[in-house]
């Protein structure tokens, strides 16, 4: 940059970088942590208190569909095993469905394609603001869940993902209230066509009521827990570990 | 009788006029409380979800919007410039906009730059903490004030323009004495004029739920619990870019209203912010 910086501009950088600093520097107190904390505390419940439990997120008709559902996120994992079930077509690919169930499962993908099918024209939010239409076929998640009968200690629903991030496994976790709402589906089909790898083949959750990081993409593992404490960081999910992003992504 | 004994507002009936160069209690205790947390909250609320345009720095209209589709404004940059696309035309905002040096003095080609944005360097989650925590401080004490305002009355008696001072012509005389700063003096400054009281129902009544609607819009789970938003927004890019422009809206109200402030006589203005107290401006002899 060129040009002399005034006495008066250097004076209104000075405030406003002290202002915003401090703003930075607030942000990254305990105190702040826990009153943000409790803040997103309230909208979830505030939310959970005008949603029904079984409220539909808004479906679409073709029309409304975007004419490009652009990829983002990992579009390619580059585990050797997911490689190799993906060389193959996912023919001897399993999805497991285990922790507190009383009947694990571990189901192959033309087993999942043959089980009763949702199939919902639905709109996708990134958490950076762009939204895309797409169209999603694939097996309610409540269905596995009974199939695999939860047992009462379970609390949350976790996804185990085949990418990652810098070697730190993607994942994503639900409650139950999502679990086991209609619209929740593990997707094997979208826009009429079998799941594009770029959109997390050969299974990807649809999370509807959310923002797009919830909807784990390559979904390996299906896991039912009491408490997300234990697994990777303990706040639930890849991006909440990693970059400190909301649980509760209805907002 | 003191200037200040005549002006408190639990006299049942106004006492005789007050004149210039008298203290006037001018504003309430909610008045007050609620203006200035708002200097605080309306402030993050535009820092952060400057940040958050930050992360996808194009609007759209419709019910959806990505990268390969047409944006109506779109702000970038790269080594050599910044620009704004808005429709057909390219503005450059070299050094503002797209185009910027951080505290480090490196280049950054991020919408808004780091002086406007909380947090000052690049970081979604962190301004969606800040703007989901204000976004109750902005919404709770709003309604508190909207119901306050109602029931003493500072809405009928304060903000409702009467009736003829919405005649076109004494609108037209009140922009032109705006623009000539002739301000009022002596006992007609104890009340708003015309130009502040549609200014002021504007933002509290209509810009300011604006915001909380096409902020709610955009939420996935309140899309699923009141569609309706999505039907009076048109689609969820079209709330995100109304939320925009109210935004930009507001941020050109708090300009006007600061240079008023200053113009009309910064001390006297903020203290009757502060203690309720103003001074009327003497008459010109």
């Amino acid at each position: 940059m060129t040009g002399k910086i005034t006495r008066r501009q250097a004076l209104v950088i000075g405030t406003g970088g002290l202002l915003l600093s401090g703003c930075d520097r607030i942000g990254r107190t305990a105190a702040f942590r826990s009153v943000e904390g409790a803040a997103q505390d309230l909208t979830m419940k505030a939310q959970r208190l005008v949603i029904d439990r079984a409220a539909l997120a808004p479906e679409f008709s073709p029309a409304d569909m975007s004419p490009v559902f652009r990829t983002n996120g990992n579009v390619m994992p580059r585990s050797p095993a997911y490689l190799a079930h993906l060389e193959s077509g996912f023919a001897d690919w399993r999805l497991i469905v285990d922790g507190l169930v009383r009947r694990p499962l571990a189901l192959p993908l033309a087993r999942i394609r043959s089980l009763p099918a949702r199939t919902q024209i639905t709109r996708h939010d990134c958490v950076e603001g762009w939204s895309a239409i797409g169209k999603w076929t694939g097996v309610p998640l409540k269905l596995l869940l009974d199939g695999a009968g939860l047992r009462p200690e379970a609390r949350y629903i976790v996804f185990h993902c085949a990418d990652d991030f810098r070697g730190q496994p993607y994942y994503e976790s639900i409650d139950l209230i999502d679990a086991f709402h209609p619209q929740t589906i593990l997707a094997w089909g979208m826009n009429d066509l079998p799941l594009p790898v770029g959109h997390g083949a050969p299974l990807r959750l649809r999370l509807e009521r959310q923002l797009g990081y919830k909807m784990a993409k390559f979904v390996m593992r299906v896991e039912a827990v009491d408490d997300l404490a234990r697994i990777g960081r303990g706040m639930g999910g890849y991006w909440e570990d990693a970059a400190g992003y909301q649980w509760y992504a209805g907002i | 009788m003191t200037a200040d004994a005549q002006a408190e507002p639990s006299a049942g009936e106004r006492p005789p006029a007050p004149a210039g160069g008298d203290l006037v209690y001018r504003h309430r205790w909610p008045t007050r409380l609620w203006h200035w947390l708002n200097a605080l909250t309306v402030f993050v609320m535009l820092m952060s979800g400057l940040m958050i345009f930050n992360a996808h720095p194009r609007l759209y209209w419709g019910k959806y919007g990505a990268n390969r589709d047409t944006p109506w404004l779109q702000i970038g940059g790269d080594r050599e410039r910044g620009h704004l696309v808005l429709g057909s035309l390219d503005i450059p905002t070299t050094g503002l906009l797209g185009h910027w040096y951080d505290r480090n003095g490196n280049l950054q080609n991020r919408a808004f730059p780091g002086w406007a944005t909380i947090p000052s360097h690049y970081d979604l989650a962190g301004a969606r903490s800040w703007h989901f925590l204000f976004a109750w401080l902005l919404f709770v004490p709003g309604v508190l004030f909207w119901m306050i305002s109602f029931l003493n009355r500072h809405v009928q008696r304060d903000l409702a323009p009467k009736r003829e001072e919405l005649a076109p012509r004494h609108i037209w005389q009140d922009i032109k004495d705006h623009a000539r700063l002739r301000f009022p003096r002596g006992v007609k400054a104890r009340d708003y004029n015309i130009l502040q009281k549609l200014s002021y129902l504007g933002v509290i009544f209509l810009l300011l739920p604006l915001m909380v609607l096409t902020g709610l819009a955009m939420s996935p789970g309140m899309n699923a619990a009141w569609p309706w938003l999505l039907d009076l927004t048109g689609g969820r890019q079209s709330a995100r870019s109304i939320h925009f422009i109210v935004a930009m809206l507001i941020l050109a109200f708090i300009v006007v209203h600061l240079v008023m402030v200053v113009l009309a006589g910064p001390i006297n203005e903020i203290r009757s912010m502060i203690t309720g107290r103003y001074r009327l401006p003497r008459e010109k002899s």
